[in-house]
């Protein structure tokens, strides 16, 4: 099972990290690493895109938890792009749709002051 | 009648997604399920074998993990069976409210909340080794399932 990780650079100060595949025990390791790899490279304000993401669950959603508590106390954020329901039902049903700005698109997250 | 198919797996993350796949296919091809119902049960499913491969590392226990699945008239029952130390379902810990700074503390422990969100019932079941979480789905068999079952017997065992 494959994971994708794709970074790319948005327009400053933003970071997207693209996700594809499945987010689970096996993979969000990879996804985890990926995270704290860019943090450690001072990049503190990050989209991650879960578009091509097919399954979701627990341990990715904290992931993105711990992803999200590393990149606040470096005065960053990280916000997520998902349109699709499957995906955003996880995020709605944990509550974290609360925590988590949750844009439509790249563009949108990269635009949002 | 009712069949049971039954999978075992190492109890390693990375036979999760078979699992999904078994399931997931079992449940969309033969049953009267619409799509985001197979989805719930696909991430519940998912959900339960974390907790049982985590229960095992933690357990020490080589033995795989059963994935046992029943076809009943009215409802598609799935058992994931470990032999890890078990646990209270009831007496997990309680997350901060979300709005609360505390919650980016938590990573785990979402679990199980949602397995009980996602299945119509859950039952956390002490077998004396370990623990069978028994999660079902109200809705009976799609017409014509039956070719598809001939397929998957010969992927599962199939104890029906």
């Amino acid at each position: 099972m494959e994971l994708g990780l794709e970074v790319s650079e948005g327009p400053a100060p933003y970071t997207v990290l693209a996700v594809k595949g499945e987010v689970d025990v096996y993979t969000a390791p990879r996804l985890r690493e990926k995270l704290v790899e860019l943090v450690s490279q001072g990049k503190h304000q990050i989209v991650v895109d879960l578009e091509a993401v097919e399954f979701l669950d627990s341990t990715g959603l904290g992931v993105l938890v711990g992803g999200l508590k590393r990149l606040r106390s470096h005065d960053g954020d990280l916000s997520l792009v998902c349109t699709h329901s499957r995906i955003l039902k996880v995020f709605e049903i944990t509550g974290l749709t609360k925590v988590f700005s949750i844009y439509e698109s790249v563009d949108a997250a990269t635009s949002a002051a | 009648m009712e069949n049971v198919f039954e999978l075992q797996i190492p109890a390693s993350p990375e036979y999760i997604g078979i699992v999904r796949l078994v399931v997931s296919s079992l449940a969309s091809a033969r049953r009267a399920l619409a799509d985001e119902r197979v989805d719930d049960l696909k991430l519940a499913v998912s959900e339960a074998c974390t907790n049982a491969i985590e229960a095992h590392a933690a357990a020490g226990s080589e033995q795989p993990v059963v994935v046992r699945v029943h076809e009943g008239t009215e409802r598609l029952e799935v058992e994931i069976v470990d032999k890890g130390a078990g646990f209270d379902p009831d007496a997990l810990p309680v997350h901060p409210p979300v709005t609360d700074p505390d919650r980016l503390n938590f990573e785990r422990g979402l679990g199980i909340p949602l397995i009980r969100t996602l299945v119509d019932e859950v039952q956390f079941v002490p077998t004396g080794d370990g623990t069978t979480v028994r999660m079902t789905l109200f809705g009976g068999p799609a017409d014509g399932g039956d070719e598809t079952s001939e397929l998957l017997r010969v992927v599962l065992r199939d104890d029906g």
